[in-house]
């Protein structure tokens, strides 16, 4: 898809294009992509139908926000009458009697679905490797991993069968695949947009983000999902600010701060080289641009390894085989809840599980959980501090380009350090981008991660803008 | 298989599954065992810092009780929330028997 947000409404409008001819589009590059394995399903009935119903409006005179905009969902988002897996045999065969309600607000905004991505089994994962329906390929690099969990969604925009893709963050999982695939990726403030049809994982961590190739598209996709929601009650009342105008955004005098902790060992050469040469364009640029600390940066990974799978033990309980998923027989209520547990769930999910109970467990709870929720106040309170002095944060997203496949599958520690940047804003709740800023030697995309205070995504997509318009000239 | 004590032994890696509902084999156990202890010794280096005037933060947000007015509103129809039920008898989920007569 060549013509960009703005673009592609204006042809609408004027009826140069017509917003089936997109279905086609899109679902012909669906099949063209089929070896990257990007989707678990596809909906082009639905698609067709979504479309008619956004044609209608458009006849009618009415232009839609979302109108000409093609999404690929996360398949951790329910959808109404669509198989909704997780990536997970436990939920093979589901169909969701009801939507999510961030979905609900792009479809009726105009915005037509084609499909469901592929995902770590139930979010939990950072190379997409853990899922039942098998390994997404990186678009840059089929050898490579898309990054996870988002991997699929990441995929599906990366290689141009959709330009914007809805993601889910637990603790880095939207804005990692953003990075090792060379697109864009926003984790909205926790509390920003509603995670009612978002499938349960931490739920004090959870959020629905959108990825794009298109920054306006996906500031767009943001004010559109935005704000609160009677179904979840951990949506903030605070107003969402207007994201959809980006231009005429100066740097002058924005003062962004580089956390050192974030440039230190493991970080591979041509990122940080990278980040620097950005931070010296935005310099010139006028930007103040200057050193600061976040001195509990590495305790985000031990603290955020006892809290989400704490989180997702409970959340993952009702998994039990009675009311819905393959149930697996046995004599008696506990058999058949052990045995379609073991069987439905996959080793990474039970390992997480099983991770949970142990921190939650009598003689456990103080040393591990509670213990993660203090040092989770440190790391919070890093935050607010730094921004005191400080508009943005500026950090690379991942310490390395995109890994190959295989490669870190067999030691779950090294797995869960590729989210050692990302986790943090998890803990936080603060609001932050990725965007794409170059590549190495190989050809893999950087990611650049940007951080800003609570409920400031306006402020993330008007210098991501910036920034992008600034490294393209 | 390592020279020392792990921190998570198998046995308890048995309780914890129990806890848990799963049934993992001898050989899932012992391979928890190991992978668990490497992570819990990890999460360990928590301990490193003093935490001890630090509140537990349990939720970023300052929440409170929301309620709404108490109005009956659409609710899952009972076909809905049972079409994906493995097995089912009238308008219930069917399960074996969980209360023996007495």
């Amino acid at each position: 898809m060549s013509l960009s947000f703005s673009e592609r409404k204006a042809a609408l409008k004027s009826g140069r294009l017509d917003i089936k001819s997109l279905v086609d589009v899109a679902l012909e590059h669906t099949r063209r992509n089929a070896h990257l394995n990007a989707f678990i399903t596809l909906m082009s009935e639905l698609a067709y139908e979504q479309a008619g119903r956004v044609a209608t409006r458009l006849l009618n005179g009415e232009y839609p926000p979302l109108a000409g905009v093609i999404l690929a969902v996360k398949d951790n988002i329910a959808l109404r009458g669509v198989r909704l897996t997780c990536a997970s045999k436990i939920l093979e065969n589901y169909i969701s009697p009801y939507t999510a309600t961030a979905l609900q607000r792009l479809i009726d905004a105009g915005a037509v679905v084609i499909g469901k991505t592929n995902l770590d089994e139930f979010a939990m994962g950072s190379s997409t490797e853990h899922s039942a329906y098998g390994v997404t390929l990186n678009p840059h690099n089929l050898e490579r991993v898309p990054g996870g969990s988002s991997g699929g969604s990441a995929a599906a925009v990366a290689a141009g069968v959709v330009t914007s893709a809805l993601g889910s963050e637990t603790g880095g999982s939207v804005r990692q695949p953003a990075a090792f695939c060379g697109i864009l990726g926003l984790k909205p403030t926790y509390g920003r947009v509603s995670r009612y049809g978002l499938t349960a994982f931490g739920s004090s961590l959870d959020q629905i983000g959108v990825m794009s190739s298109d920054v306006e598209e996906a500031a767009h996709i943001f004010q559109a999902m935005a704000g609160c929601d009677a179904n979840d009650n951990t949506t903030s009342p605070t107003p969402v600010p207007d994201c959809s105008a980006l231009s005429e955004f100066a740097l002058e005098g924005l003062r962004i701060g580089l956390p050192v902790e974030y440039f230190g060992e493991g970080i591979q050469p041509a990122v940080r080289n990278t980040i620097e040469k950005a931070a010296a364009v935005l310099r010139r640029s006028g930007a103040v641009v200057s050193e600061c600390s976040l001195p509990h940066t590495k305790y985000a990974i031990p603290t955020y390894y006892i809290i989400a799978p704490a989180e997702a033990s409970s959340n993952l309980a009702r998994y039990d085989g009675v009311r819905y998923g393959p149930r697996f027989e046995g004599e008696n209520g506990e058999d058949i809840i052990r045995a379609s547990r073991q069987a439905g769930f996959g080793a990474e999910v039970k390992r997480r599980i099983m991770l949970g109970a142990y921190v939650l467990s009598a003689g456990y709870y103080d040393a591990y959980y509670k213990k993660a929720q203090r040092v989770r106040r440190l790391i919070r309170q890093d935050f607010s501090e730094a921004f005191r002095n400080y508009d943005l944060l500026m950090t690379p997203t991942a310490p390395t380009t995109a890994f190959k496949i295989g490669e870190k599958i067999a030691s779950p520690l090294a797995m869960y350090l590729s989210d050692i940047f990302t986790a943090s804003a998890n803990l936080a709740g603060v609001p932050a981008i990725s965007l794409p800023i170059g590549s190495d030697d190989k050809g893999l995309p950087i990611g650049m991660q940007l951080i800003a205070q609570d409920f400031r995504e306006d402020l993330l997509f008007r210098t991501t803008k910036r920034i992008i318009e600034l490294i393209n000239i | 298989m390592r020279g020392y004590k792990l921190k998570v032994t198998p046995d308890e890696v048995g309780h914890i599954a129990d806890l848990a509902r799963l049934c993992p084999s001898v050989d899932e156990k012992l391979r928890l065992a190991e992978q668990m202890s490497q992570i819990v010794e990890f999460v360990e280096q928590l301990n490193e810092l003093d935490t001890s005037d630090v509140e537990p933060l349990h939720h970023v947000l300052d929440l409170h009780s929301v309620l709404r007015e108490d109005e009956p509103q659409p609710s899952l129809p009972v076909d809905e929330a049972l079409m994906n039920a493995p097995a089912r008898k009238g308008d219930y989920f069917r399960v074996p028997r969980v209360i023996e007569k007495g």
